[in-house]
């Protein structure tokens, strides 16, 4: 690929060469992606494949070891791009001893998006019956969502969000990605993770990791042709099985 | 930094420990308790207008420091301060912000703990009352200050409640709550000069006592206050925005 191919004006984010170490082992060895803008971006993979590492990178809370990140046209963790980015972060980062309200409004007064974006973060997330109450006697599904509606404050270009849909309903996680995808019509670019396979078919393109690598980068419905799987999850068996036997003979023999 | 940002954190921390009036409770009413355990015990004699002052120094100073470091130590942990630190938000802003919350809740625990030892423990200030409270008021914001910056070097409740032991009680001790300072051997007298109790105690102490004049006094607050404001700034350091 010759240099700057990725840079399409119609990519939000820009990886190249991406490597991070953590604990002493690179999580992420050497990572190339793009991701494409408007659209809802499923980051797939199981639990512990570096997908939250590179969610940090690209937020820019990750301390990288090598290669760039470009966010929105900026080098990641640039001083600009905090007002432009809307992160959720695995576990749901809000006080347990605020009310919701006082929660979304303390972040709103740190972003200095207006008033009235209150009612509508809380109401787009379904939290209105309980705004008066305090987040510590809420369930995990709401905390999460209050944790999102936090996000979705000051609407963002960028929303990155790591497991959002973790123990919430179906119902409502039927909910949440036509919110993704009506966010993504309004002209946001969503980079959303999960290590439930069968989410990817919610997504206009799935990004595959597995071992801090890009194990597949594409639509879900190309990505079953090229795969010829049933579905998402034997695609990523068959994925599996198809670098491992192209690694080698050596590979094959090992028990 | 940024005025909105740092009073919204402010009135954010009030807001949570308003949510838990136990946590207010406590630090009013533990250090009256203490101060009226000591008044008790020294009830026969004079020693209470030597020991009395120091008290008002060493409590406050230990319940801010610890509630404090807990606090802050929380934030830390729960992933809120990651959160915080991907917004447009200064580090200043959040460690000054936490700061004036506290120092909030330290002017109100002062004032119960002066209060409560001179007009219900019979404590007799010879000098000036107000610059008796500024003192008291330097000695907690200090050990709000310190308390903020040993939360960044502890990664569980329990390390930030061992620096008590560690940080404070030394500092205690060298800043004359058993022995009067001139009576310390010499290397442990000058070891007491460098730390940042011993200013408040020797201010509070020597104001009750009224042994020095204003001018000394206030010099020693200063160099108080600039320990804190020097903790502050390392608390400031410590913040990252980027963790491995």
């Amino acid at each position: 690929m010759p240099p700057g191919a990725a840079r399409h004006p119609t990519t939000v984010v820009d990886i190249s060469d991406l490597t991070v170490r953590r604990g002493g082992r690179d999580v992420i060895p050497n990572l190339t992606l793009a991701i494409p803008a408007g659209q809802v971006v499923g980051l797939l993979g199981p639990s512990g494949c570096g997908k939250s590492t590179l969610i940090r990178s690209i937020v820019g809370t990750q301390r990288t070891r090598g290669g760039t990140v470009t966010v929105l046209g900026r080098p990641a963790g640039t001083r600009s791009l905090r007002h432009r980015i809307g992160y959720v972060t695995q576990a749901p980062s809000v006080y347990d001893d605020l009310t919701i309200v006082q929660n979304v409004r303390y972040f709103c007064r740190i972003l200095g998006s207006s008033r009235g974006d209150i009612p509508r973060v809380v109401e787009t997330t379904g939290l209105e019956p309980v705004q008066d109450r305090l987040v510590g006697t809420l369930s995990g599904g709401e905390r999460s969502r209050l944790s999102l509606a936090v996000a979705l404050l000051g609407r963002p270009e960028l929303l990155v969000l790591d497991e959002p849909t973790v123990g919430v309903d179906p119902l409502l996680r039927r909910r949440l990605w036509e919110m993704f995808h009506d966010l993504a019509d309004a002209g946001s670019s969503l980079l959303v993770s999960s290590h439930v396979m069968d989410e990817a078919g919610r997504c206009d393109r799935i990004v595959l990791m597995r071992d801090g690598g890009v194990l597949a980068d594409d639509s879900p419905g190309a990505l079953l042709t090229t795969t010829g799987a049933a579905d998402v999850e034997a695609a990523f068996v068959a994925l599996v099985g198809a670098s491992a036997s192209g690694r080698g003979s050596s590979q094959d023999a090992s028990p | 930094m940024n005025a909105r940002r740092t009073l919204a954190t402010t009135a954010r921390v009030l807001t949570q420990i308003r949510h838990d009036p136990r946590t207010i409770a406590l630090l009013v009413v533990v250090p009256c308790f203490l101060i009226g355990l000591v008044a008790w015990i020294f009830s026969n004699g004079r020693a209470f207008q030597t020991i009395g002052p120091a008290m008002i120094a060493v409590f406050p100073f230990i319940v801010m420091f610890t509630v404090t470091s807990v606090i802050t130590l929380r934030e830390r942990r729960s992933g809120t301060l990651e959160r915080l630190l991907a917004l447009p938000l200064a580090k200043a802003d959040f460690i000054v912000g936490y700061a004036l919350a506290f120092a909030l809740l330290a002017a109100i625990q002062v004032t119960a703990a002066v209060s409560f030892a001179v007009w219900v423990c019979g404590l007799t200030i010879s000098g000036d009352v107000l610059l008796f409270f500024a003192a008291a008021l330097t000695d907690a914001v200090l050990g709000t200050s310190l308390g903020l910056l040993v939360s960044a070097f502890a990664t569980s409740e329990f390390q930030a409640v061992q620096f008590l032991p560690a940080l404070v009680f030394p500092q205690i001790l060298l800043g004359g709550l058993f022995l009067p300072r001139a009576q310390l051997p010499d290397v442990l007298h000058a070891v007491g000069d460098w730390l940042p109790l011993t200013h408040t105690m020797d201010a509070i102490s020597a104001v009750a006592a009224d042994s020095h004049g204003t001018g000394w006094v206030l010099d020693e607050l200063a160099v108080a206050a600039a320990y804190a404001v020097g903790a502050l700034l390392l608390g400031a350091l410590t913040l990252r925005r980027r963790t491995p």
